[in-house]
This record gives structure tokens, C-alpha cells and sequence, in this order.
């Protein structure tokens, strides 16, 4: 984070897009397009193998070395399925909602930043397709776009199933759009821009920070600086994703596979192609956000070449990937949430913290302003005494009055005979364990052979 | 929007007239397939391509947070809710097509076209003197957003805070029309009915019909392990075929005497 003398003639400012020439701008589309279905190859077999680690196997290893041919393989297979039309299907909206869900996804990711100005066969330009003043918009404007491949999809394919999934998905996505929008206000307080690479630049330094006598450059991401922006958008981008443990539009335990039940083949695909782009762009989104975008993270950026040349593109993807690990461990880890209880969330949790949020923000805005405080200041003085009490109220809190299913228990406990049928007994005593068991099979076979010869069961 | 192009066009580049001749007739045939389309859902999404082309229009005149808004609010959101009430409708609903009043559709086609010709001629009329600033000249001071916040928190304040409370008072009122009030406590929770559930004489679900009778039809009542029949397995509305012959005994009784002859009544249908 520490800026050098050449970081700032890197760092592309608005004024250098827009004057590209034909072929660079056909190299970075390409480019772009590789990368988000390199990426996407790359997060599938990523994810089965890392939930394959959380769940004691090993995962795909058959197909390449290590099993690293498995997502083409999948994907090859894919494409050879039937292509089935429901008979009920509303034909051109069944066909045309997965091309709705999968352009969006690639559009999105056109005002990422991925680096600063590189040369390009010499033509110097900056490692992102285009950007805008209101950069961080489109990226919200193109999930909003995505949500129409998901509704249509299940409303077009005529069976019930899929429509429970698209309603459920149109409720979903646009409150949790709400709580994500929210929580990129206080970024663009901070930043005073809604440009990805005015906000990535924004991020560079947190200013000189002096405490106890020290001088020392404060924190410059995002994350650290807005800490509730960071939680706020990090959980709701997991319900825009429709990535467990938000997957209800596909809970494949409730909607046997929501939206997409009637999808196969190619179809299928684009979905399942337009999803796992999703998590690539929100991830990207995050990094450009909150985790400095290109810029090497501390240790790194001690290297004077670390924010210069190509180097940032691996910085970048690098917090890219850490990002779908996130989504990945969450899956692993967490179970799917209640309809009811995932919508209570949004609305009554997500959305008023992240107003709160905003107001503290815009008025810590203020007293910087006037009192001239940098954002290290603020973090330092407000930060951390706030962070230190809400450890303390979660430390200290008086835990729940314990189980009140035991209270009642002890009022009205039926009668129960040991061994009682079909009724198992509410003393239920665990099992010894088999291995204990085996040793004395042969006296238990006598006493159970015993028993069915006296039971006369035909 | 024709007239606007064509007064703008000293100051209008030539990829600017290639946007408006692309999006003008998609936003165009999206209007004309959203009234003629007769499926509810076909309408909306033609509606939300013109609301599409509309956003792109804000964007080739210089005005990007209007395009971005335009397209995450009309078509992100309130479409969107569109869509959410008319799926509910049912799939296969469609338009009646029948003409209830003779004549209406060709008066309406025409006072339609008039309308819209005396509103075209009214603009055209008053805005074909107006010289125009040029978009650059207001963007220039901190760029489309900044001049966007001026204007509205000086100049227009109060209809903005106006705006806003009108549309809070709408979605309380909504919420007060829609909300049923309940006693507290007077409906059980989830948590509550699951402590009753477990705590409660029966904690496992209903026996079904059938279970460890000798047939499988709905209308065998399940046996208990002593052989007398589970009252509250009779499916409701549904006479029992017979009640089981024995009333008490072991399980050895029961299967001694059904063996022949409980089995065929029970099991076979008649």
C-alpha cells in the first residue's frame, strides 16, 4: 500500500479511456472472454475439489493430470446431452432466458479493472475494457439484467417447480440487490467516485496516520476502512449469486432443481456458466472495491515493480480467487436457509444496518472535513474503540436462558415403556458402539434367534 | 424524440445518430409488441426492451447515471415486480380479444394517433426556437454525477424531499392496506409448535392407512402392535372397509387368526 513515485503515472485516470484503437479494444474483449471462461473452467473444478478436502475425499483426479480436465470434460458432456422442450414451454422466452442470464454476466465485467496502464504491442493503455463515471453502476445494472434469465427461465418452462424457483429468485435478488447497493454508498462517499478505477486509485494510501508519537501510512482498503460495507456486501452478494447457503431458487432439496429443473444440454449450461461468472465478477467486484483492486497487498507492495507492468493482473486474480474460496467454504460449511428466514434477513437485518451504516459514514465525512481528519485518523480514534466494544458486548452477552425444549420436557414427559413401538422412548440411550458390539455377536445371534422363534412371525 | 435529434443536430456526432437510428426503432417496436402482444408477460418484456433503449438513449447524451438508474430501478426492479404479480396470474392467462364496444378499438386507434400528433406538434412547436447549451458545458463542472447532486439538493430540493415523502407514504399506506394484525401469542410459532410436537403425547407423524395391516388400501386403518386398530390413521372422510377382527391380543394372536382370513378382506378390493 505504500505508494511509489511511479504507482501514480500507472494508475489510469478516467481520461485515458475512451481513446483506444480498434485492435486493442478487440484484444481486451478476447482477452476478457478468456479469462472469465478460464476462470469459470477453473472454479468448477476448484470447487469440487476444495468442498472434496472439506468433506474428507479428494475429489475429481481422473480426467488430466490431477484430475485439471474435469471442468471441459463436464462441460463436452454437457454439450452432447438431449436438448429437451418442455411441450407446455413458452418457446422464444424458453429459449432466449439463458442467453439473458449469460450476456449480462460477460457485460458486468467490461469496467473491471484488472491492472494499470500496460503496453500493449506499444500502444500504452489501461488493463480494462472501458470505464465510465458511473462504472460501478453497470455492474449493478447487468446483475439487475441477469435476474431476467432466472425468472424467465422458470416461468417459460410451464411446470411448477421451476416457477416456485423464478418467483423465489425475483424476490431474492432484488432485496438483496438493495442491501448491495447500499453498501457500495459509503465506498463512493469515501472514494467521491463511482469510477472502478477512481475508487481502485482511491485506494492507493490511507494517508499519514500519527498515533502515540508514531507516523505511519494507515490502511488503505476499503475492507479495513468500511468494515460494515465489506460484511454487508459480502453477505449479499452471496444471495444475488444464488450460491448456497442462499441457493433457494434451485434448492434442489425443496424444487428438486428450481429455475432450471426443465434445462439440459447447452442450455443448462449457459446457466451454469452464467452463475459461476457471477461469482467471478462479485469477486472482482469485491477485490476492485474493498480489497485495493490490482494493487499487491502489504508484504508484496514493499517491491517497488509490484504495482507496475503485468504483475497487478496476478494480484488481481489472485484476490479473485481468494474470493471464490469464500463461496466455496460456505457452501461447504453452511446449511440452506429457510425461505421466510432468509427474506426476514434481507429486509430487517441487511438493509437498515446498511443505512445506519451509511449515516455514520457520511457523518464521519463531515467531521473529516471540518476537522480534517484522514481516513487512518478515523479508523484509529473511531475504529478500533468501536470494534473493541462490540467484541465486548458479543463476549459479555448473557448467553440464552438454556433450553426451554428441556423446561417443558420435565412438565409433561409422556409415559413411555423402554423399547416401547413404535414410539422410540424420549430416554433414548445411544447405542454402544459397533466395534464393542461385534465382540460378543455369537451370545446376541442365540438371544435373537430365540426371540423369533418365539414370536411365530409367519 | 425525432424532433430532439433533428434540433440537436449541429451538435449531435455521427455515433450518436447511429445510436439513436438503432435504439429508436427497438424502443419503438417494444412499445407497439407491448400493446399488441395479448400474453400479460410477453407485453412486459417488450416494455422492458423500451425501457432498455431508453436507458442506452441516456447514455448516448451524455448522461450515464440516468442511463444506469433508468435501467437498474425500471427494468432491474419494477419490472421485475411486474413480472412477480403477473406470473402469478397463471401462464396461460391472455388477453380477451373481443371487442366489448362496437367501433372502440378503431376510435381509440384513432384518437391515439391524434393525440399523439397534437402532442408532437406542441413540443415541436415549443422547443424549435431553443438553442441548445450542449451537455458538455453542464458535465464539465465535476462530471454527469456531481452535477446531477447539485441540482437536485439546491435548485430542487423540495420536489425531491416532496417525491420522497410521497413515495414513503405510499409504501406505508401499502403495508397498513396489506398488514392483518394479530394478537401476540395468538398463533403458536415455529418454536412453539415444535417444543408441543416433541413434548406432546405423539411426536412422530400420523400413522398412514395400512401400515401393519394386511392390505395396503387407503381404506385399512393401520394396526397397532397389540392388534386394535389406530383410530387416528382412518383417512377422514372415508368409511372403513371393516374393523379389524380382533380388538386386543399379542401380535401372535393377531397374525394367527388374520392369516386366512383378514388378509383377503382387508387387502383385495371388492
Amino acid at each position: 500500500m505504500t505508494g511509489h513515485p511511479s504507482a501514480a503515472a500507472d494508475s489510469p485516470t478516467l481520461a485515458d479511456f475512451g481513446t483506444d484503437v480498434w485492435w486493442i479494444i478487440v484484444i481486451k474483449v478476447v482477452g476478457i472472454f478468456a479469462l472469465l471462461v478460464g476462470l469459470t473452467l477453473f472454479a468448477i473444478l476448484f470447487e469440487r475439489k476444495v468442498v472434496g478436502r472439506m468433506q474428507q475425499r479428494i475429489g475429481p483426479n481422473r480426467v488430466g493430470p490431477g484430475g485439471a480436465l474435469q471442468s471441459l470434460a463436464d462441460g463436452l458432456k454437457l454439450a452432447f446431452k438431449e436438448d429437451i422442450m418442455p411441450a407446455l414451454a413458452d418457446k422464444p422466452i424458453y429459449f432466449l432466458a439463458p442467453v439473458i442470464a449469460a450476456v449480462p454476466a460477460f457485460l458486468a465485467f467490461s469496467v473491471i479493472p484488472i491492472g494499470p496502464i500496460v503496453s500493449i504491442f506499444g500502444e500504452r493503455t489501461p488493463l480494462q475494457l472501458t470505464d465510465l463515471p458511473v462504472g460501478v453502476l453497470i455492474v449493478l445494472a447487468c446483475s439487475a439484467m441477469g435476474i431476467y434469465g432466472i425468472v424467465l427461465a422458470g416461468w417459460a418452462s410451464g411446470s411448477t417447480y421451476p416457477l416456485l424457483g423464478s418467483l423465489r429468485s425475483a424476490a431474492q435478488m432484488i432485496s438483496y440487490e438493495i442491501a448491495m447497493g447500499l453498501s457500495i454508498v459509503a465506498v463512493f462517499l469515501y472514494a467521491g467516485t463511482m469510477s472502478t478505477s477512481g475508487i481502485v486509485a482511491a485506494q492507493e494510501t490511507g494517508g499519514e496516520v500519527s498515533a502515540f508519537g508514531l507516523t505511519f501510512d494507515g490502511p488503505g482498503w476499503y475492507a479495513v476502512v468500511l468494515p460494515v460495507s465489506f460484511i454487508i456486501y459480502c453477505i449479499a452478494v452471496v444471495g444475488e449469486t444464488n450460491r448456497a447457503p442462499f441457493d433457494l431458487p434451485e434448492a434442489e432439496s425443496e424444487l428438486v432443481g428450481g429455475f432450471h429443473t426443465e434445462y439440459s444440454s447447452l442450455k443448462f449450461a449457459l446457466f451454469f456458466l452464467a452463475e459461476y461468472i457471477n461469482m467471478v465478477t462479485v469477486s472482482a467486484l469485491a477485490a476492485t472495491m474493498f480489497l485495493g483492486g490490482w494493487r499487491a497487498p502489504w508484504p508484496i507492495s514493499i517491491w517497488d515493480g509490484a504495482n507496475s507492468g503485468w504483475w497487478p493482473m496476478l494480484w488481481f486474480v489472485g484476490k479473485v480467487i481468494l474470493g471464490l474460496f469464500v463461496f466455496v467454504w460456505l457452501r461447504g460449511t453452511l446449511p440452506r436457509m429457510r425461505y421466510d428466514q432468509f427474506m426476514r434477513f434481507g429486509w430487517k437485518v441487511l438493509v437498515p444496518v446498511a443505512l445506519l451504516w451509511i449515516l455514520v459514514v457520511a457523518t464521519m465525512r463531515v467531521l473529516s472535513r471540518e476537522y480534517d481528519f484522514s481516513a487512518g485518523d478515523i479508523a484509529l480514534y473511531v475504529g478500533i474503540p468501536v470494534f473493541a466494544l462490540v467484541m465486548a458486548a458479543v463476549w459479555l452477552w448473557p448467553s440464552k436462558v438454556p433450553d426451554t425444549v428441556e423446561n417443558s420436557r420435565k412438565e409433561g414427559v409422556p409415559p413411555t415403556t423402554p423399547g416401547a413401538f413404535p414410539t422410540p422412548p424420549l430416554d433414548l440411550v445411544v447405542p454402544p458402539s459397533p466395534a464393542l458390539v461385534k465382540k460378543d455377536t455369537v451370545k446376541r445371534e442365540a438371544v435373537g434367534a430365540g426371540k423369533r422363534s418365539g414370536g411365530t412371525r409367519a | 424524440m425525432n424532433n430532439v435529434s433533428v434540433l440537436a443536430a449541429e451538435v449531435v456526432s455521427s455515433g450518436e445518430t447511429a445510436a439513436f437510428w438503432v435504439l429508436g426503432p427497438i424502443a419503438l417496436a417494444g412499445a407497439i409488441g407491448m400493446v399488441l402482444s395479448s400474453n400479460a408477460i410477453h407485453s412486459a418484456l417488450w416494455l422492458v426492451l423500451t425501457m432498455l433503449s431508453l436507458g442506452g438513449f441516456y447514455f448516448v447524451q451524455q448522461a450515464p447515471f440516468l442511463g444506469a438508474v433508468q435501467i437498474i430501478v425500471y427494468t432491474g426492479a419494477i419490472m421485475i415486480l411486474f413480472l412477480f404479480v403477473l406470473m402469478l396470474v397463471g401462464r396461460d392467462y391472455s388477453d380477451s380479444i373481443v371487442e366489448t364496444l362496437r367501433g372502440q378499438r378503431l376510435a381509440a386507434i384513432l384518437l391515439g394517433i391524434g393525440f399523439a400528433g397534437l402532442v408532437g406538434g406542441l413540443i415541436a412547436d415549443a422547443t424549435s426556437g431553443v438553442e441548445s447549451v450542449g451537455l458538455a458545458e453542464i458535465n464539465a463542472d465535476g462530471g454527469n454525477v456531481p452535477a446531477i447532486a447539485r441540482l437536485l439538493f439546491t435548485d430542487y430540493l423540495l420536489a425531491f424531499e416532496l417525491t420522497s415523502a410521497l413515495l414513503i407514504t405510499a409504501a406505508v399506506g401499502a403495508m397498513i392496506l396489506a398488514h392483518i394484525e394479530r394478537e401476540p401469542g395468538s398463533r403458536p410459532g415455529q418454536k412453539e409448535q415444535s417444543i408441543s410436537r416433541v413434548t406432546g403425547p405423539r411426536p412422530q407423524t400420523l400413522t398412514g392407512p395400512g401400515v401393519f395391516a394386511r392390505g395396503n388400501s387407503v381404506a385399512a386403518p393401520a394396526l397397532l402392535p397389540d392388534g386394535s386398530t389406530a383410530e387416528d390413521s382412518r383417512a377422514t372422510g372415508m368409511e372403513m372397509r371393516r374393523p379389524p377382527a380382533i380388538a386386543s391380543g399379542s401380535i401372535d394372536d393377531l397374525d394367527d387368526v388374520t392369516v386366512d382370513s383378514g388378509a383377503n378382506r382387508d387387502g383385495v378390493p371388492q
